[in-house]
């Protein structure tokens, strides 16, 4: 089992999509050997980023993935993506459909794209995401994009996953309050109001500007917006990379806060 | 009770121009409930686009549906990438409008199984049932 898993492993550091995504599979199915494989790996690019893609259902989390990818193939960048979505609780069958979307990509061979069923795990991702995540470090992607589920506001771990998160809204959120409330936009780093040719736009984004740091807009149909967006990813990485990866992060900020109050 | 088994998946999708996917749809949402994870492609994908996904995604096996004419050019293309590729394990299976006269070259081309209209619904999921123990 040792050959096997070192055999592997020196297929992923070769960037191998074969030997990736077998190993995805492993480790979805909780082998032994999976395990093994990931033992022997070790992130290749230093600074590679790492960016959650989250929000609720349907305001185009996927659709602007694959502009992002886009975009990043445009920058010469390796881009990794894994794009998560529910398996049914009754049947455990699931439809993987957010690659529909990024099918442009599928046969560049510096795009990978992979589908993960949540089986069961709450929280918006799938359990082994991270485990997932750490094959495309150790197989040199320089951009990594994670979709999470559809989420409401209490599935957030792509926060623990991710140094980046994006939170994708569309217009109609309903009214500034829902806007305030805990949560989802509480703690990503930047909101996106997707879908910005929607009816209801302006005010949406009047709302958002009132509760959250970082609002942008865009339309994934069109691209607008996008270049704006590569550009604060870019900015927040490089303001992380100089104070530390928890800087600025909400989380962080809301949990020294309780524990300096004592609660 | 049984020790959950890994679940099967299955690269479900249409090639070529051809917009018919009621029947595709049908069979994907009949292989979710079996307990099955469906990476669903879409519409109009070409034979490299769907060897590639299948590669990424690591099926099992591919079902195409084709009702354009175009099978006897599809699916000979999409074996041949697979075993390019070094992925002739994936199986690769397929439904839709194909006359009976093609059926046996298509086999014989390696297509494992073919599901023409009023096929019942059990005959596909029993077949995909049989790849599990193959694999």
């Amino acid at each position: 089992m040792r050959l096997v898993a070192e055999t592997l492993a020196d297929q992923i550091a070769k960037g191998e999509v074969r030997a990736i995504a077998r190993v995805m599979s492993l480790i979805e199915n909780r082998d032994p050997v999976g395990t093994a494989v990931l033992a022997q790996l070790t992130p290749s690019r230093t600074q590679a980023s790492v960016i959650g893609i989250t929000g609720y259902p349907g305001t185009g989390k996927s659709t602007l993935i694959d502009q992002l990818i886009t975009a990043y193939r445009r920058l010469g960048q390796k881009v990794g993506v894994l794009a998560v979505d529910i398996s049914s609780p009754i049947t455990g069958g699931a439809i993987l459909g957010d690659r529909i979307r990024m099918q442009q990509h599928a046969h560049d061979p510096m795009v990978f794209i992979r589908s993960m069923a949540t089986r069961g795990h709450q929280g918006g991702l799938a359990g082994t995401t991270g485990e997932a995540l750490r094959v495309l470090e150790a197989a040199a992607y320089d951009v990594m994009l994670i979709e999470t589920v559809g989420v409401g506001q209490n599935e957030l771990e792509i926060v623990q996953v991710a140094p980046i998160v994006i939170a994708v809204v569309a217009p109609g959120l309903g009214d500034e309050i829902q806007a305030m409330k805990a949560g989802l936009l509480e703690v990503a780093d930047i909101v996106v109001m997707n879908k910005a040719d929607h009816d209801g736009a302006d005010r949406t984004m009047r709302d958002l500007r009132e509760q959250c740091r970082t609002v942008l807009r865009t339309g994934a149909h069109t691209g607008e917006g996008i270049s704006e967006l590569i550009a604060v990813i870019a900015e927040y990485r490089r303001v992380q990379d100089l104070n530390g990866p928890r800087w600025g992060k909400p989380a962080e900020r809301l949990v020294q806060r309780g524990a300096t109050s004592g609660g | 009770m049984a020790v959950a088994t890994a679940p099967l998946r299955i690269l479900i999708g249409k090639v070529g121009l051809d917009g018919h996917d009621r029947g595709v749809k049908l069979v994907a949402r009949a292989l979710r409930d079996a307990g099955v994870e469906i990476i669903y492609t879409g519409l109009h994908q070409t034979p490299e686009q769907v060897v590639a996904t299948a590669i990424q995604e690591d099926v099992h096996a591919i079902g195409l549906s084709i009702h354009s004419g175009a099978h006897n050019s599809l699916f000979p293309r999409v074996l041949h990438l697979l075993r390019e590729q070094g992925a002739g394990d994936i199986a690769l299976f397929g439904g839709g409008i194909i006359p009976d006269e093609d059926v046996p070259r298509l086999k014989s081309a390696g297509v494992q199984m073919l599901f023409r209209p009023a096929t019942p619904m059990q005959e596909i999921l029993d077949f995909v049932k049989g790849l599990h123990v193959g694999h």
